[in-house]
């Protein structure tokens, strides 16, 4: 496994190799899959989560956020999930 | 009483089939396995797959036996995938050609794991009566080669413990990004072998602690996952994160169990899905009802500070220990059959290796019909 680049606005995470993430009715979430596991995902995250397709940067999913969602100031708490979520493997980027 | 709101069975595990290359001594398949006549057809499967999937199933295993030996594997796997499951295959690795890789590819499978008995190519074929150490090592590259994530899955017991720390590095030369270190349930095939594969306590030790000085030096380049065994530490397992609240298990021949060795126990009936909808079954049913919560205890379980944590652990261990499926799991050290636990331990610890005066009962037909005449 090859150490991620360093995290930045610029940056364009999606979904790491071996994980899914979908929208469950039954559970009125979006979970995050994996080998026999699941994570469910908190609103938030859900929302970045579905944003991060390998086009997008972060600079472009906090511009989304803040739009959508009426909120200003959101890129530190963006970055540090991003970051916290790469840890885990759940995403990744070039 | 206590009536738990029941959520969604988030892991349907399909066991398509009981036929195996492999003659495993641990195996989990009942030991009456021969007497299975019809197994489910691939029309019978989709509809389970469909009725699973309603009710909020997720994750989808596809196992067995040897799920490779269904023919139909890539039209399951096409449509669990379809639905939105994530596909998992559970497999001895028999049967993996690189065509078969492909298709099962093409058809949207998420993941391999694939089993090891141990590190050494005489241990393995020994264990598994076959001589699949080779083959294992060129599938391992195979399902790397498709991209999927693997998990590597060795049952771990006094045989090849004292490999675990070669059973690891092999696993990260073949590139798995989760092994599965799991300690022998004693069910099935594994009781009929008990004394021949329980570890003693210095064995696991040394075991436990390769593991942690592995786990340092790999980090998040691969996990471990070191399953401990339940007969060592004195504390029950919430088996199956409790009787019918995620788990439904579906059998070769359409029978549905809250556990995969649910079938033993007496007294009790469990539908089969030729007959019932898995939400009948997973709801209404007297076979998935009967243990769920806390209301079925009896004490030392019913008034016990740790009730809800461990659920009074095995129903199946406490039938074949306790001869009471509504018993306190003997491997809680609470239960008034808790030496029986204690005394094979102390067997292990005491005994040498491979007693000639009982040979390993190796799982195949001869011997099911043997063990469980019908």
């Amino acid at each position: 496994m090859t150490p991620l680049a360093t995290l930045t606005p610029t940056s364009q995470p999606r979904v790491g190799p071996g994980f899914r993430l979908q929208w469950e009715a039954a559970q009125d979430c979006h979970v995050l899959l994996y080998p026999e596991g699941m994570v469910k995902l908190n609103g938030s995250a859900g929302q970045i989560m579905q944003r991060c397709d390998g086009q997008r940067s972060v600079a472009a999913i906090v511009a989304e956020l803040e739009a959508a969602f009426s909120a200003q100031g959101l890129e530190a708490d963006v970055l540090a999930f991003v970051q916290m979520a790469a840890d885990k493997r759940w995403l990744v980027w070039a | 009483m206590n009536k738990p709101a029941i959520g969604p069975p988030l892991w349907l595990l399909a066991e398509l089939t009981y036929r195996c290359p492999l003659h495993c001594v641990f195996c989990y398949n009942p030991v009456d396995f021969a007497q299975t006549e019809r197994e489910l057809d691939t029309e019978g499967w989709l509809r389970v797959l469909r009725e699973g999937r309603e009710l909020g199933a997720v994750q989808c295993g596809l196992s067995g036996g040897e799920p490779l030996l269904r023919d139909d594997l890539e039209i399951i796997v096409a449509e669990a995938r379809r639905l939105g499951y994530y596909t998992n295959l559970l497999t001895s690795g028999v049967g993996l050609t690189e065509e078969r890789a492909e298709a099962l590819k093409a058809a949207g499978l998420d993941h391999v794991q694939l089993s090891f008995q141990d590190s050494t190519r005489e241990m393995n074929d020994f264990l598994s009566h076959t001589k699949t150490f080779t083959l294992k090592n060129r599938v391992a590259a195979t399902i790397k080669a498709q991209g999927w994530p693997m998990v590597m899955n060795v049952v771990i017991h006094r045989m090849n413990i004292d490999h675990v720390d070669r059973i690891i590095e092999m696993a990260v030369e073949m590139g798995a990004e989760y092994l599965e270190l799991a300690n022998t349930q004693y069910y099935s095939w594994a009781l009929v072998n008990r004394d021949q594969l329980l570890p003693t306590r210095e064995q696991l030790r040394r075991a436990e602690a390769s593991t942690a000085k592995w786990r340092e030096k790999l980090g998040e380049k691969m996990r471990i996952f070191f399953v401990a065994p339940d007969y060592h530490d004195g504390r029950p397992k919430k088996c199956v994160n409790g009787w019918g609240s995620m788990f439904l298990n579906v059998t070769p021949d359409g029978t549905a169990l809250p556990c995969h060795t649910a079938k033993m126990l007496p007294g009790l009936a469990f539908p089969n899905v030729r007959e019932h909808s898995l939400r009948e079954i997973w709801f209404d049913s007297e076979g998935f009802n009967r243990y769920r919560g806390t209301g079925w205890m009896k004490e030392p379980c019913s008034s016990c500070e740790h009730r809800e944590e461990d659920l009074g652990g095995c129903r199946c261990q406490a039938y074949m220990l306790a001869h009471d499926p509504a018993a306190a799991d003997p491997v809680c050290s609470k239960s008034p059959q808790h030496h029986l636990v204690t005394e094979a331990v102390a067997r292990a610890d005491a005994g040498g290796p491979l007693r000639s005066e009982h040979p390993l009962v190796f799982r195949d037909p001869v011997n099911s019909r043997r063990l469980a005449p019908g």
